[in-house]
């Protein structure tokens, strides 16, 4: 339970998603029809399941930057192990362990041989991309098994399926977030890592949680991705962690950690994700949504260093009057 | 005995009441019993950081129920020794004993589980997180995996608060709070812990009289529930009305332990200095020109620097002694344009000047050796020709042409004048030694032909030769008309290289006192004052 003060973030950005939905409903109301809401869910599943494991690793004071690659790895493995004949609840097993073992081995070089986390994860990013190349030579995943597509459901309850779990999601790691000792951890280790070790935590402990379960998200997350198509492309993914981040970003969480929430997350995802959609809606050409999602994210982070000068000017002032 | 380093297989023990076992204690021959009421006990440690030692042989006894003062100089291993308490650094020789058991070794989650808890004097809060989570942060000890009840934190944080005495929102995030106020939350969460042992590092420092009160009366209370408390201060004062025994300690090591009553204050400030002023200092006579740096009523808020007046003549060497934290690097600092005093009148050579940007300051003739010397001093992977031509790249450039055999020639004179040791000046800053690196920082602003030299800790952690060295070429800038301001915290060194020595304490100056007139034991007197207290509202006092 964190008090409402604390989350001016997420309310700036849960104010322009607002602003943004109804500019759409006065302007072209067909943008509420169930079918383009239920698609527009469907498209940011992944990205909201990637963005829920890359709060965490900010939270921690960390950044991921090889989540793009570990979904094509993930994808591609979904597609194999499905080919392979495996039931595919067994496939799913196979993918989230593949994916937790990819983020647990970025969590050991950050938490424990202590690399910065940009510079592993700039080289997990070039390694799995171009082991995949080397492993497919850039050819599709074909030939999938019936039950593949949909998980074997029709495609009407496999959609349902694949927001309701990218939602559940959400909500699950939003209130462990906020109301599990070890989510606290995350908040402590982010905001001040030589404090928490001094409070009893262990930060390297905390560090490769975070990467491990990010790696599990970005599995299933590819999983939720792959299961739409009845192929697998063997370059799924690029610029995948660059959404993730944005999402984060826009949703209020300060870069440096310690600081913001899922449910900030979701809205920052939300935003970046219906932008485009909305512009259609709206008549606008758009080849703008680029550049208006780069907007955003910018007005983002400058808010969030505004914010810091006025706090910190603020402070100043009242220890001055003290003395 | 040593410490014996951690095995690396060694499990992470589950539950506090396994550092109990023998893993961690080794029960000597004439172990438990022998001090029943010996509570934290530290035997001849030793600890040294890059070579410098910070404690050679420190011992310290905290019974139960007794209030145990620290006191000594700046960098007499106080700060050390705590950590080595409270298992943030690990001593490399001597040993540790918890209730009259060894403890084999220490790390910050076994002191804490022990009952051991450490207030500094940089409050350490999580700034993002509430008042609430701070002080319950990880106290409920339930596992990682546990629920967190959020109100059952606010009850205990404003039920801890309340004992402090302090009226702050539970709900309040971290950052928004004054630094007495964060110093009061880390107060309540260190009764949080219960702790069978509180270390307090200058808790008084930023605390208004009546929450240093309300302090006094939590720690009182502590004492009467059996607990320890170590308790460092420079308040002699505070000292006599709280402590019930006193341990000096100088160079890293032990001088003596006493009981309060017995001590007077001109007993303490002797056992915390007696050094042997056994260097010889080359300070010369020289001729003294006019004022070439004047400060008149300098004041900074932000640096809690006020009514510093002060002037520093051509070919005069002024010490700046002081306590850390009494003003004299923020001096410096507004001096040299770093943190613009907001307030006040600076003069160079008579004339009235505005620095508000360290740029003001060079172009003025001002050039300021910082106390940091690796983060500070020299870029340690530039050269030591580019580190030596930093401050004077203008006068080396022509239009857009940079004059590289110039940049040699300058580096390779200062490298002969202040037989600096280097393998060549085209190796990296890094590859020197400590001295040598000081030496090429100075060289550095001595190539700016300053008119007032500021130098903070100049000799600091480094080796006698170079330190010699520095000394001697102190004297021949002095006699070359050079105004300089010396910052040291090492009372021969004050005494021994300044023609007048100003004393600071609490942000402004309490004292200049005269070559002839300055002694170790009145220096020190002088900076640890009678400390006023700033009570909330009043005016910032004045020292008479």
């Amino acid at each position: 339970m964190i008090s409402y003060r604390h989350l001016h973030r997420e309310i700036s950005a849960a104010a322009a998603l607002a602003v943004l939905l109804v500019g759409v409903a006065a302007a072209a109301p067909s943008f509420f029809a169930a079918g383009n809401l239920r698609d527009l869910a469907v498209n940011n599943a992944p990205v909201l399941v990637m963005a829920i494991g890359m709060t965490l690793v900010i939270l921690a004071g960390q950044i991921d930057i090889s989540v793009g690659s570990q979904f094509a790895v993930c994808s591609v493995a979904a597609g194999m192990l499905a080919k392979s004949a495996l039931p595919m609840p067994l496939v799913l097993a196979g993918v989230l362990l593949i994916g937790t073992a990819m983020g647990a081995l970025n969590g050991a070089l950050v938490g424990r041989v202590r690399l910065p986390s940009i510079i592993v994860t700039l080289a997990m990013m070039v390694a799995w991309r171009d082991a995949l190349r080397w492993r497919t030579e850039g050819a599709w995943v074909q030939d999938l098994p019936a039950n593949f597509q949909w998980m074997g459901f029709s495609q009407a309850t496999g959609e349902w399926l694949i927001a309701g779990v990218a939602l559940a999601l959400a909500a699950g790691f939003h209130w462990a977030l906020q109301n599990v000792a070890a989510g606290r951890a995350i908040y402590a280790v982010g905001s001040d890592a030589d404090a928490a070790r001094l409070a009893g935590v262990e930060p390297a402990r905390v560090t490769w949680m975070v990467f491990a379960l990010m790696g599990t998200l970005t599995a299933a997350a590819a999983f939720l991705n792959a299961v739409r198509f009845s192929a697998v492309p063997g370059n799924a993914g690029a610029g995948l962690e660059l959404k993730a981040i944005a999402a984060v970003v826009v949703g209020g969480a300060a870069i440096t950690g310690g600081r913001g929430t899922i449910a900030g997350t979701v809205i920052g995802a939300a935003l970046l994700g219906t932008i485009g959609t909305a512009l259609t809606f709206l008549g606008i050409n758009p080849f703008w949504e680029k550049a208006i999602q780069g907007a955003i994210i910018l007005a983002a982070l400058a808010s969030e260093v505004a914010l810091r000068r006025f706090e910190h000017a603020r402070l100043h002032s009242t220890h001055g009057a003290a003395r | 005995m040593v410490i014996p380093n951690r095995k690396k297989s060694k499990r992470r023990p589950l539950n506090p009441t396994d550092y109990f076992t023998a893993i961690h204690y080794d029960d000597g021959p004439a172990a438990a019993g022998a001090m029943a009421d010996s509570l934290l006990e530290a035997r001849d440690i030793h600890k040294s950081y890059d070579g410098a030692h910070a404690l050679r042989g420190a011992s310290f006894e905290l019974r139960a129920g007794e209030i145990h003062a620290l006191i000594g100089e700046n960098g007499a291993g106080k700060s050390t020794l705590i950590k080595v308490f409270t298992g943030a650094v690990r001593a490399e020789a001597g040993e540790l004993r918890f209730a009259g058991r060894r403890l084999i070794h220490n790390t910050p989650a076994i002191a804490k589980s022990l009952g051991i808890a450490a207030i500094y004097q940089q409050p350490s809060l999580f700034p993002e997180l509430t008042v609430a989570e701070n002080i319950c942060f990880a106290m409920e000890g339930k596992g990682m995996w546990s629920r967190v009840d959020w109100r059952a934190r606010q009850r205990r944080a404003a039920e801890l608060l309340a004992r402090v005495g302090a009226a702050i929102d539970v709900n309040a995030e971290a950052a928004s709070l004054s630094m007495a106020q964060q110093q009061l939350v880390e107060i309540a969460r260190a009764l949080g812990a219960d702790a069978k042992v509180l270390i307090l590092d200058e808790p008084t420092a930023s605390l208004s009289e009546q929450d240093a009160q309300s302090l006094f009366r939590v720690i009182r209370g502590l004492r009467q529930r059996g607990a320890g408390v170590i308790y460092i201060s420079h308040r002699l004062e505070e000292l006599a009305a709280i402590a019930d025994r006193v341990t000096v300690l100088r160079d890293g090591s032990t001088i003596e332990t006493r009981a309060m009553p017995d001590v007077r204050r001109e007993d303490l400030v002797r056992l915390m200095v007696g050094r042997e002023l056994a260097a010889i200092f080359p300070k010369r006579e020289v001729p003294m020109g006019e004022p070439a740096l004047e400060l008149r009523r300098l004041r900074c808020e932000v640096s809690g620097v006020h009514d510093v007046s002060l002037s520093v003549r051509a070919g005069e060497i002024l010490g700046l002694a002081g306590l850390v934290g009494a003003g004299r690097t923020e001096l410096a600092h507004i001096i040299f344009g770093l943190t613009p005093a907001d307030g006040g009148e600076i003069r160079l050579r008579g004339k009235p000047v505005r620095i508000a940007r360290p740029a003001d300051a060079v172009a003025g003739g001002i050039a300021y050796l910082p106390e940091d010397r690796k983060r500070h001093g020299v870029v340690p992977e530039l050269a030591v020709s580019a580190n030596i031509s930093l401050a004077s790249l203008p006068s080396l450039s022509r239009l857009a042409r940079f004059n590289f055999q110039r940049e040699r020639e300058m580096a390779l004179a200062f490298v002969q004048r202040l037989a600096i040791k280097a393998p060549s000046v085209f190796s990296p800053a890094s590859a020197l030694s400590g001295g040598n690196q000081q030496k090429v920082a100075l060289s550095r602003w001595l190539a700016t032909h300053p008119a007032v030299l500021i130098l903070d800790e100049p000799t600091q952690g480094i080796d006698v030769g170079s330190k010699a060295e520095i000394h001697a070429l102190m004297g021949e800038l002095a006699a070359r008309g050079v105004a300089i301001l010396m910052i040291s915290s090492e009372l021969p060194e004050i005494l021994g290289m300044s023609d007048r020595i100003a004393v600071m304490a609490a942000g402004t100056i309490a004292a200049v006192l005269g070559r002839g007139e300055a002694t170790q034991e009145n220096v020190l007197s002088l900076a640890l004052g009678h400390l006023p207290r700033t009570t909330a509202g009043a005016a910032p006092g004045s020292i008479a």
